[in-house]
């Protein structure tokens, strides 16, 4: 069965929501107006607005009173009409859905998931055009997730609606009409898993979420240099799949991480510092990041387009790595 | 003034108790502070003791909920958390009733629904609401009651909440405790308005000033929101109130008179009701001894219950990060 990304999204809270009252989602138009990216369509008729909440634009308030009423044994679904306005939230998701188990030591579970578009879009200016994962992935108490494919989305999501943690699920926002196969059967993809999108021995290319899609573009031309690349789609990025990384890197000796979040410590650094310290012995030159250019994002395409990871700047990465 | 007699003997002695029980224990562990026994920012409750106990006394915590600020020892003990573990807590031992992880701005009971022990000015408010969205979703009978300072009101989280709670009918009553200072600022120097009682207005809510020293009115102003809110009427009260200490322990308070902090100390809440239950042979001068020397005696075996108990192990450093 061949979906779009945002019917695999919807088609994860539509059969959570089924199974377990406790589940409501709640965000900007997610109800009457059918979600802003159409994700939730036709979920207030099925729910009603008792489950699906329409919330005036106050980030900051709903996402608390999302996280209270976590805390209190629902299970909430948080839209943010975009993570460029979770900023907003910040406090809430930082200082109180992350925090709250360990400061009551362990008495107070948040099981909430904070989701929806993250990343790069066009023409849209610094303000609503940007990648914010490292902020989440900085911080202990929160889980993270960015999947890069329809079938991804949905068994990623399943699991974390089910999980009693806070979770933070990033939609690439240019992602939602991309289309993919999924299984018509029901099934979960766990935290943690990384997955090999492509076997190869010559070098190692991790990525996740939308640069997915370059990575395997830059790949077409890395067959016609006759280069074997293995290909590490992370989905997970905290808990992070460290061992699927070590084993590639093992095998390959040569790394190009491609991140589209700014470039100083940040989710692909940080991974770059983990395999200097634990598999150094076997790397056979630097590892070599391709992320965002570390400016705002302007808005001229031009600028635009070369702010970002490119096919052409990861194949730069790949030959410097492999020192040809 | 209220007529004394209409409320049971009981419940008077309770509250009272509960009172001097908050006083003795928050000067045990100012002491035990400036021993250096306990760490960090402690904000004591001093003054303010009639708010915490005459709301909370009004509440069942098998089904209500309290969340409230960083000034939270207070209403930590109306709400029934023993003395020990919140002294072991301030201690940062395994004891604790967050095992020595928060401190004292973070004491949390799970069971008791007290909520916090929040640290962010304004931030658990958003939280308290969604507590009463929990409640109004499963069709529960309970309440919220979500106290915070007069420093919190300016805050857009209060603002954003306010607005929803009123457009979901959830049932949560706020408790603006306005003790006059927000840290070391005089509250009419940062606020456009001094009545914060009429804020209640611009969202529809139902909004009343209460003397916040005297507790039967806190009492009875609390019991009549109850059922305000239970039936769909959020509510906002600010209680008048003053804080004997300065913002925390650390603070000397140089920014008010002494004349002030006297005037406040004259109607002292614990004063006010000792000597109305008094004047109406309620209480015995001699009781009301008892009931000091029973709390003074409470608080300070809390406290060496506090130093004989154990440091949290260091693998507890990496627990409780995630389920």
């Amino acid at each position: 069965m061949k979906i779009t990304m945002r019917e695999a999204i919807r088609a994860a809270i539509d059969e959570e929501m089924e199974k377990d009252t406790n589940i409501i989602l709640m965000g900007e138009e997610v109800g009457q107006y059918n979600g802003a990216y159409k994700v939730s369509q036709g979920l207030l008729d099925k729910y009603t607005d008792k489950r699906i909440l329409d919330t005036p634009i106050t980030e900051e308030g709903f996402a608390g009173i999302g996280i209270g009423a976590a805390m209190a044994g629902l299970r909430p679904i948080v839209e943010f009409m975009t993570f460029n306005f979770s900023i907003q939230a910040m406090d809430q998701i930082i200082n109180n859905a992350a925090k709250m188990l360990y400061m009551s030591g362990g008495q107070l579970k948040v099981p909430i998931v904070f989701r929806g578009p993250n990343g790069p879009a066009e023409f849209l200016g610094s303000q609503h055009s940007q990648a914010l994962q490292t902020f989440f992935f900085h911080t202990p108490g929160l889980k993270v997730m960015a999947p890069s494919t329809p079938e991804d989305a949905k068994g990623m999501l399943k699991t974390a609606i089910r999980d009693d943690n806070p979770v933070i699920f990033l939609e690439g926002e240019m992602m939602y009409s991309w289309e993919g196969e999924v299984p018509e059967n029901e099934y979960l993809i766990p935290f943690g898993k990384a997955i090999k999108r492509t076997e190869g021995s010559d070098i190692t290319i991790i990525s996740y979420s939308k640069p997915m899609k370059t990575v395997l573009e830059t790949n077409e031309k890395l067959k016609e240099l006759n280069i074997n690349a293995e290909i590490i789609d992370l989905r997970s990025l905290r808990p992070l799949d460290e061992e699927t990384i070590y084993e590639s890197v093992k095998k390959t000796n040569r790394v190009v991480i491609v991140d589209e979040s700014w470039p100083n410590a940040s989710v692909a650094s940080h991974i770059g510092w983990l395999i200097h310290k634990n598999v150094f012995d076997y790397l056979d030159a630097p590892v070599e990041l391709v992320t965002s250019e570390d400016v705002p994002m302007p808005y001229n395409h031009k600028l635009e387009l070369h702010a970002q990871p490119t096919v052409e700047k990861i194949l730069n990465a790949v030959k410097k790595v492999m020192y040809i | 003034m209220i007529d004394i007699k209409k409320y049971d003997k009981e419940l008077l002695m309770d509250m009272l108790e509960k009172m001097v029980l908050i006083r003795r224990f928050e000067e045990k562990a100012a002491q035990s502070y400036g021993l250096r026994k306990i760490g960090g920012f402690l904000h004591l409750y001093i003054g303010e003791e009639a708010v915490a106990v005459g709301a909370i006394q009004n509440l069942n915590l098998s089904k209500d909920y309290v969340l409230t600020t960083y000034r939270d020892h207070g209403h930590a003990l109306a709400c029934g958390l023993t003395p020990n573990s919140l002294m072991a807590e301030l201690y940062g031992k395994i004891t604790g009733c967050s095992k020595g992880k928060g401190g004292s701005m973070h004491f949390f009971d799970e069971k008791k629904h007290f909520y916090g022990g929040n640290g962010i000015v304004g931030a658990h408010i958003p939280i308290a609401a969604g507590v009463g969205l929990k409640i109004k979703y499963l069709k529960e009978d309970g309440v919220v009651l979500c106290f915070f300072g007069d420093g919190a009101i300016h805050q857009g989280s209060f603002h954003e909440t306010l607005n929803m709670t009123k457009i979901w009918e959830i049932p949560v009553i706020f408790i603006c405790e306005n003790n006059q200072y927000g840290m070391g600022t005089d509250f009419k120097r940062v606020s456009s308005i001094q009545d914060f009682s009429i804020m209640a207005g611009s969202y529809g809510m139902y909004g009343e000033q209460v003397n916040g020293m005297n507790i039967l009115e806190v009492y009875d102003t609390v019991k009549k929101s109850i059922e305000k809110a239970k039936n769909g009427i959020p509510v906002l009260l600010e209680a008048k109130t003053y804080r004997y200490k300065g913002h925390s322990a650390s603070d000397p308070a140089k920014y008010r008179s002494k004349d002030e902090l006297e005037k406040y100390k004259s109607q002292d809440p614990i004063l006010i009701l000792k000597n109305e239950m008094i004047k109406n042979n309620l209480l015995k001068e001699e009781e009301f001894e008892d009931i000091d020397i029973k709390c003074k005696k409470i608080a300070k075996e809390a406290a060496d219950y506090a130093e004989k108990s154990d440091e949290p192990d260091l693998n507890e450093l990496y627990t409780d990060i995630l389920i």
